[in-house]
């Protein structure tokens, strides 16, 4: 009993903590945007420390409550990841809170929620906690896109993505309670033994089959993104940053654990499945977003290709397709949460400032942080020496060695389009000139160029010198598929 | 007599049909409220059919805990409608179409 509140310390530690500012936000009013953004990424820092301290005291191998909790190298890195990513968008937020003008109490308090239900999915080994820390995750996330209840687009934002996230979560559920039937467990080592001792029957295939679909929703993949770039255009753009990389790595978190893990018997099933739906999402994320003309879609665009390509490691399988999946998410975690930074200082009055043309001439007026952006763009890209490129060299290098050779060149191609819309970004930034009478100018906001600047030199580091984090990716990824 | 599994399974099959059907098809948003309900339900049903099949407790249990998520995201979406209401004055869904691709 000890031992298994230990393993939940952290979670246990970060829910509590939210409350705290859930409340500290009520007693003290609009004005205290500094105190609370303080306490909450100290919250986040403490979580960190806990977790760390949690994970020396307890056994990788370990299984906590019966069995349904892991605490396990694969949960420590995405935890850890989560906690960045959250501390990333708080920080991010600050200025922006304040510029609009809306109290951050809940707001903050949400999405330290929303990472305590993406930290309990990548611990869960058991369907039902998975379940369970999807829809804290989910319902925090709807609520945060229509923080901004003063904007019509906010709440189209959020209905939108309410509606389409709670059916994939019906789907979700119906095809667990298929394969729930069909096997008698919803634990996932017991789940992979019953799968390869017996022959399993259609109702198990057709809830694999649903819940692949309500997982592809999760990912915003192909076909099931049509809520993508609306719901990232109207949301407050912190949690359009929040969204693109935190639910999205805990919904790959959580697809790795349940399909390479659990599912892994039904393989030839479900492979060619994901695999279609990967190319799909490749071509018709990078295709739709070169259309675009408002830069928030854009990038919602970009962040549908780019799960793509990470479900290319998904297919890829095996450790070394784990590995590069971990890797890439923290490579596009940093590189997105960056671009998004540079958005957010350009969003000068209110929805204003998004569209491309807006970027005209930046360079020369603000030229750090048009160099800033044009590290990210490049990362998104994947050019070198920047992250990106390191990240999609070991996704595609696994997925050759597995042997999905048609895969990498649809993904290898589909990057050499993705080029055309994010160098449009920087030609407009370094060889056009504004011509409107009022050009864009950025806002001062310290703590979102301190960000930019965190994120700029996390994507130099890692494109420089990715040996250490590769290492960690690959001493994570050990534990998931052989549970 | 007891009933058969299949009965169960037929029946939460339909339910979910209905369900999917409502949120896809109706233009109010308490009517696609009711079907996300619905969808909800066809699973809980089917659980514990395949529960008392098997002869455990797990998926009881596991259905609580879909029946509290299920009553967090009616508030969620009730408040959502809420909110729209009072900047639109309608809760009809084919009114949010500020943002078209």
């Amino acid at each position: 009993m000890r031992a298994d509140l230990i393993a939940l310390l952290p979670e246990l530690m970060l829910a509590t903590l939210a409350m705290a500012v859930l409340l500290a936000g009520l007693a003290s009013g609009k004005a205290r945007h500094g105190l609370l953004g303080a306490g909450a990424v100290l919250a986040l820092a403490a979580t960190g420390v806990t977790l760390w301290l949690a994970a020396g005291a307890t056994d990788p191998g370990a299984h906590f409550f019966s069995g349904m909790f892991v605490l396990d190298h694969f949960a420590i890195f995405f935890k850890a990841l989560f906690l960045l990513t959250a501390a990333l968008v708080v920080l991010l937020s600050h200025d922006y809170l304040k510029r609009n003008d809306y109290r951050p109490g809940e707001y903050l308090a949400l999405v330290m929620f929303a990472t305590v239900g993406m930290m309990t999915m990548a611990s869960g080994v058991n369907l039902a906690v998975i379940y369970v820390g999807l829809e804290l995750m989910a319902l925090s996330t709807y609520i945060l896109a229509g923080y901004f209840r003063r904007e019509v687009k906010s709440h189209e934002a959020a209905a939108k993505y309410f509606v389409l996230g709670a059916m994939s979560s019906g789907i979700l559920l119906y095809g667990l309670s298929l394969i729930y039937g069909a096997t008698g467990t919803l634990d996932l080592a017991t789940l992979a033994r019953v799968l390869a001792s017996a022959k399993p029957g259609p109702s198990a295939l057709v809830g694999v089959a649903l819940l692949a679909c309500g997982f592809l929703f999760k990912v915003a993949a192909v076909p099931f993104h049509v809520w993508t770039p609306d719901v990232y255009e109207g949301a407050p753009t912190p949690i359009t940053a929040f969204m693109s990389v935190g639910p999205k790595a805990a919904a790959f978190a959580m697809f790795l654990r349940v399909f390479i893990g659990g599912l892994a018997p039904l393989a030839a099933s479900w492979i060619w499945l994901v695999g279609v739906a990967a190319a799909l999402t490749m071509i018709w994320g990078n295709v739709a977003a070169l259309t675009q003309d408002n830069v928030k879609r854009m990038l919602a665009y970009s962040s549908i290709a780019h799960a793509g390509y990470a479900l290319v490691g998904l297919v890829a399988g095996g450790p070394a397709g784990v590995n590069s999946v971990l890797f890439y998410m923290l490579v596009y975690t940093v590189t997105n949460i960056g671009a998004f930074g540079f958005v957010i200082l350009l969003e000068s009055r209110g929805y204003a400032g998004e569209t491309v043309a807006d970027y005209a001439g930046l360079a020369r007026r603000h030229p750090a942080a048009a160099f800033g952006m044009l590290l990210f763009m490049l990362s998104l890209g994947g050019i070198p020496p920047t992250a990106g490129f390191m990240g999609k060299l070991y996704l595609f290098a696994a997925a050759v060695n597995a042997g999905y050779v048609w895969l990498v060149v649809v993904a290898v191609l589909m990057s050499a389009v993705s080029l055309y819309y994010y160098l449009r970004i920087v030609l407009q930034m370094y060889l056009r000139e504004g011509d409107g009478a009022e050009p864009a100018t950025l806002v001062a906001a310290p703590w979102t160029e301190r960000v930019i600047w965190a994120c700029g030199v996390a994507v130099l580091v890692i494109g420089l010198l990715p040996a250490p984090f590769l290492a960690a990716a690959r001493a994570m990824a050990g534990a998931v598929g052989l549970l | 007599m007891t009933v058969p599994i299949s009965h169960f399974v037929t029946f939460a099959a339909v339910l979910f049909a209905i369900g999917a059907a409502g949120v896809l098809l109706r233009r109010s948003g308490i009517s696609i409220l009711l079907g996300i309900e619905l969808m909800l339900n066809a699973a809980n049903l089917a659980l514990v059919a395949f529960g008392r099949q098997h002869g455990q407790l797990d998926a009881q249990v596991f259905v609580f805990f879909v029946m509290a998520v299920a009553a967090a995201e009616v508030a969620v979406g009730l408040a959502l409608l809420v909110a729209i209401f009072r900047k639109q004055r309608s809760i009809d869904v084919d009114r949010l179409n500020v943002m078209r691709w």
